[in-house]
């Protein structure tokens, strides 16, 4: 095994070295160019030249550029090295990407989460690009003894035209890096883009198709533990005893140890830390309320229904009046189950604490909240703990808490060895911070010309304090509106997961309104284009949406799909704005056999510019399999506060031969780019239930579709 | 414990493990090839898998007892370049998103094809449903394991 080891790091320093430096790394711990690299800092024994927080250039012009937030799969190390890029003139064949560790001294916001990293980093890049690109070019002007205004930059070189000058960015690297930092640069006119906006393939293609170590599971050092880790199996209970003399003994175990809840068996190998973790015995006991069944949800749900708690999140006009004075009310009410995040790599983390510090290392969303839990829990100041991230095997919100990396933390200070945490899939299945379960009651007035005169909408959530979106379309189209939620409190652990809360509210709202608009005999697209058209001109109360951008989704989509013009075709429509983007979607159904045949989805989105144009189909694409697979199949039921289903046996993740067509386009504008990795989602279950109604006059209210609709199932 | 023989991408190594260890944590822990990864540990997310004298093997369910003289090939030992025709569609049709799930994605689609060459997208669904992808990329792994079949080795 070492020997494995050993060439690796030889061929990482070989790599470095062809490619025209070291980097001052501190250590490489993958057989793969994806290794963390500490710092860009200027070296001039080996010709690197440090510009900023993000770029650095080698004497024999490669670009290294630091991408600071967690990469799980939205391709946010191809899209920020594009942007960077871009700003630069990079020559894109001469661009190196590394992953940046944490560290709030270099980089804002390292939080991949919220769709959030486009938005927030989009100048900041083009800045950085650009400020390199401005001192290059002024190095070369200097060099030449003329006017830097008359250079240019272009694909790795600075170009003198007059004269026929050109020197590329190696050679310069080094005189423009002891430049003055200007004030101000400017920033490339979008239609002057070379790079942003083409199809770029994901820089880690080749790591990934060869198996390189890259993910926080593939973290190895010398000496380091492997370690499992047994939690109370049921929500609402505590750890009282255990007995682990039996684990032990077996071969291989070197510790078994209880902190809080927890009993961890560790060992030298994953199998043997696994075998021995079931002979623990253990005794829990009940805590508080009570274990939870899913019947005990449904009865909840049925009485906050009901509740005069509930607390008011919008409130327009008269909503009595309206149901009072109707021609006709429409009222339904949706409900979704619990799931868990099933990101393939499941949970782990290494942690080593020392006497004068601790590392942590392995695949967070959050580096900074894992460090700063880490410091409270342990009483370590921040500036000792170092945090490096790896490649992460999916997110979905599950890496945006911090319990994985704390109790690798907490149980490495209590063995005093460096330990990787595992968590098997059945421990990640049933370990919580689930998407929560929630039921929503809609009603809606109409008047005699079915305008919706009145909406309300009632949100009953588990652990959700707030399970709507109060100023989210169609508010601030209807006059008279009433929005609130109520939530129960349960001992079962919810959290984000991928587009928290409009996941499932989009599919129950956006199926409610095709229900009004059949009630009202108009056609679901032209309801929301009457609505959307009562915003711009007799707003009711706030808008926070772009009416004109919703708009534009809603028409592009119609036509791409063909929206009623398609014979023996049943259409569905939904439209949703959430991360400060626009999705609409037509889902098309065909019968066959006497069964509904989802066919093909179309999307259209509105992100404004957008990035990667692979990248960008990719997120829309897996976003719209996620919902549509968890709108069908999805589905987490408790007994007795423990999950029924624990691993791909019993819950149904979707699968090759389930996918449906899909068509994914985007508008084209110049608007500041929104993330991606959301927005997609939430339109797709409501675009495919009301496709499935058109085609069988049957309206699923709850997911997932399977549990309610059996001509669904294979 | 005993000390079991293995062969791995055409070398030989030797493993001391109990014999219920399943290949994949041997793999992973013992030679340090992770690039064979651990899903669900119960042979239904395809994520360990690899080649047992050239047919798909779930390593995760795999005793490293029963492999007897068996010939395996993982990922890293797929090609020497990372060139096999599934390897470079993969990269050219740009397949992967978080990539986890890739290497056994591959592997499955790499002894698929061994057997059917020429296969119809009925037959690619067939073979590669037993592989998930969290991130959902299928619409892209099919259409890599459709263009592999049109390159040569």
């Amino acid at each position: 095994m070492s020997n494995t080891l050993h060439k690796g790091r030889r061929d990482f320093l070989k790599k470095l070295s062809l490619s025209g430096g070291g980097l001052m790394l501190g250590f490489s711990w993958f057989d793969s160019n994806a290794a963390a690299m500490p710092f860009i800092m200027t070296n001039p024994e080996i010709d690197i030249a440090g510009f900023n927080s993000y770029l650095s250039i080698a004497a024999d012009g490669v670009v290294t550029i630091a991408s600071p937030n967690p990469e799980l799969g939205q391709n946010i190390k191809t899209s920020f090295a594009m942007i960077v890029a871009e700003e630069l003139d990079a020559d894109w064949n001469k661009v190196n990407v590394v992953q940046a560790p944490l560290d709030p001294k270099r980089f804002e916001r390292q939080v991949t989460g919220g769709s959030g990293a486009i938005p927030h980093s989009w100048k900041r890049l083009r800045t950085a690009g650009a400020t390199a690109r401005t001192l290059l070019i002024s190095a070369a002007a200097a060099k030449w003894n003329v006017p830097a205004d008359q250079c240019t930059a272009e694909n790795g070189s600075v170009i003198h035209k007059a004269s026929g000058k050109k020197a590329g960015y190696g050679e310069l690297a080094s005189a423009a890096s002891k430049l003055a930092v200007p004030a101000d640069v400017k920033l490339k006119d979008p239609k002057d883009f070379k790079i942003i906006g083409k199809p770029i393939k994901n820089v880690e293609n080749k790591n990934i198709v060869t198996g390189k170590g890259m993910f926080g599971i593939d973290f190895y050092r010398e000496g380091m533990m492997y370690a499992t880790i047994q939690r109370p199996p049921a929500f609402g209970t505590k750890l009282v005893s255990y007995d682990g003399a039996a684990a032990k003994g077996m071969p291989g175990i070197t510790d078994v140890v209880s902190f809080g809840n927890n009993v961890a068996v560790v060992g030298r190998s994953t199998w043997e830390v696994l075998k021995a973790k079931k002979t623990l015995k253990i005794k829990y006991e009940k805590e508080g309320e009570g274990l939870e069944s899913s019947s005990d949800h449904d009865r909840f749900f049925s009485t906050l229904m009901n509740s005069s708690d509930a607390k008011p999140r919008r409130k327009e006009g008269d909503v009595d009046a309206a149901f009072r004075d109707a021609a006709k009310i429409v009222k339904a009410e949706y409900e979704c189950p619990f799931v868990p995040h099933n990101t393939l790599e499941p949970m782990n983390f290494f942690a080593h604490v020392r006497e004068d510090g601790i590392e942590l290392v392995g695949p967070t969303q959050t580096p900074g909240s894992a460090r700063k839990a880490v410091s409270d829990l342990l009483k370590v100041p921040e500036e000792k703990i170092t945090v490096d991230i790896t490649r992460l095997g999916g997110g979905f919100g599950r890496r945006l808490k911090t319990d994985f990396a704390v109790e690798a933390a907490e149980l490495s200070s209590l063995i005093k060895k460096p330990v990787q945490v595992i968590w098997t899939r059945e421990d990640d299945m049933g370990g919580g911070s689930y998407r929560p379960a929630a039921r929503y009651r809609f009603e809606a007035a109409l008047d005699t010309a079915g305008n919706i005169t009145g909406y309300k909408c009632r949100g009953v959530g588990m652990n959700m304090e707030n399970s709507l979106r109060q100023d989210n379309f169609p508010a601030g189209a209807i006059d008279n509106i009433l929005l609130d939620t109520v939530e129960h409190k349960s001992p079962i652990t919810v959290g984000a997961w991928r587009a928290p809360t409009t996941n499932f509210l989009a599919f129950a709202e956006q199926s409610f309104l095709d229900e009004v608009a059949i009630a009202a005999k108009k056609d679901p697209v032209q309801l929301r284009l009457e609505l959307l058209q009562k915003a711009k001109t007799k707003p009711a109360g706030p808008v926070r949406y772009d009416i004109a951008r919703m708009e534009g989704v809603i028409k592009e989509v119609a036509e791409k799909a063909g929206w009623g013009k398609k014979k023996g075709v049943s259409q569905g429509f939904s439209v949703y704005f959430s991360h400060a983007s626009y999705v609409a979607q037509v889902c098309d159904v065909v019968m066959k056999n006497g069964k509904p045949e989802v066919q093909k989805i179309y999307a259209v989105s509105d992100c404004g510019m957008v990035i990667n144009e692979t990248g960008a189909s990719q997120q829309v694409m897996g976003a719209i399999v996620d919902g549509y697979g968890t709108a069908m199949y999805g589905k987490l039921s408790f007994k007795d506060g423990e999950p029924e289903q624990k691993n791909f046996d019993r819950y149904q993740l979707i699968r090759m031969k389930e996918i449906p067509e899909i068509e994914a386009s985007f508008v084209k504008n110049t608007i500041d780019p929104t993330g991606l990795g959301e927005p997609a989602l939430p339109p797709t279950g409501g675009a495919v239930a009301n496709a499935i109604f058109k085609a069988t006059g049957k309206r699923i209210r709850k997911q997932p579709f399977i549990d309610e609709a059996s001509f669904l199932k294979s | 414990m005993p000390v079991f023989t293995l062969h791995v991408n055409g070398k030989e190594f030797k493993a001391d493990v109990a014999e219920d260890t399943p290949l994949l944590w041997v793999l992973r822990d013992n030679l340090h090839l992770v690039g064979t990864k651990f899903g669900c540990g119960v042979g239904q997310c395809g994520a360990c898998t690899v080649h047992l004298n050239g047919n798909p093997l779930r390593s995760c369910l795999m005793p490293v007892s029963a492999l007897e003289d068996g010939k395996i090939t993982t990922i890293e030992g797929l090609s020497k370049n990372g060139d096999h025709p599934v390897q470079r569609a993969w990269e050219e049709v740009d397949v992967p998103q978080c990539g986890y799930c890739q290497a056994g994605q591959i592997m499955t689609a790499a002894a698929f094809l061994k057997e059917t060459p020429k296969p119809t997208m009925d037959q690619i669904e067939q073979a590669m449903h037993g592989n998930l992808c969290r991130c959902g990329a299928y619409h892209r792994i099919r259409e890599a394991v459709k263009l592999a079949s049109t390159k040569t080795k």
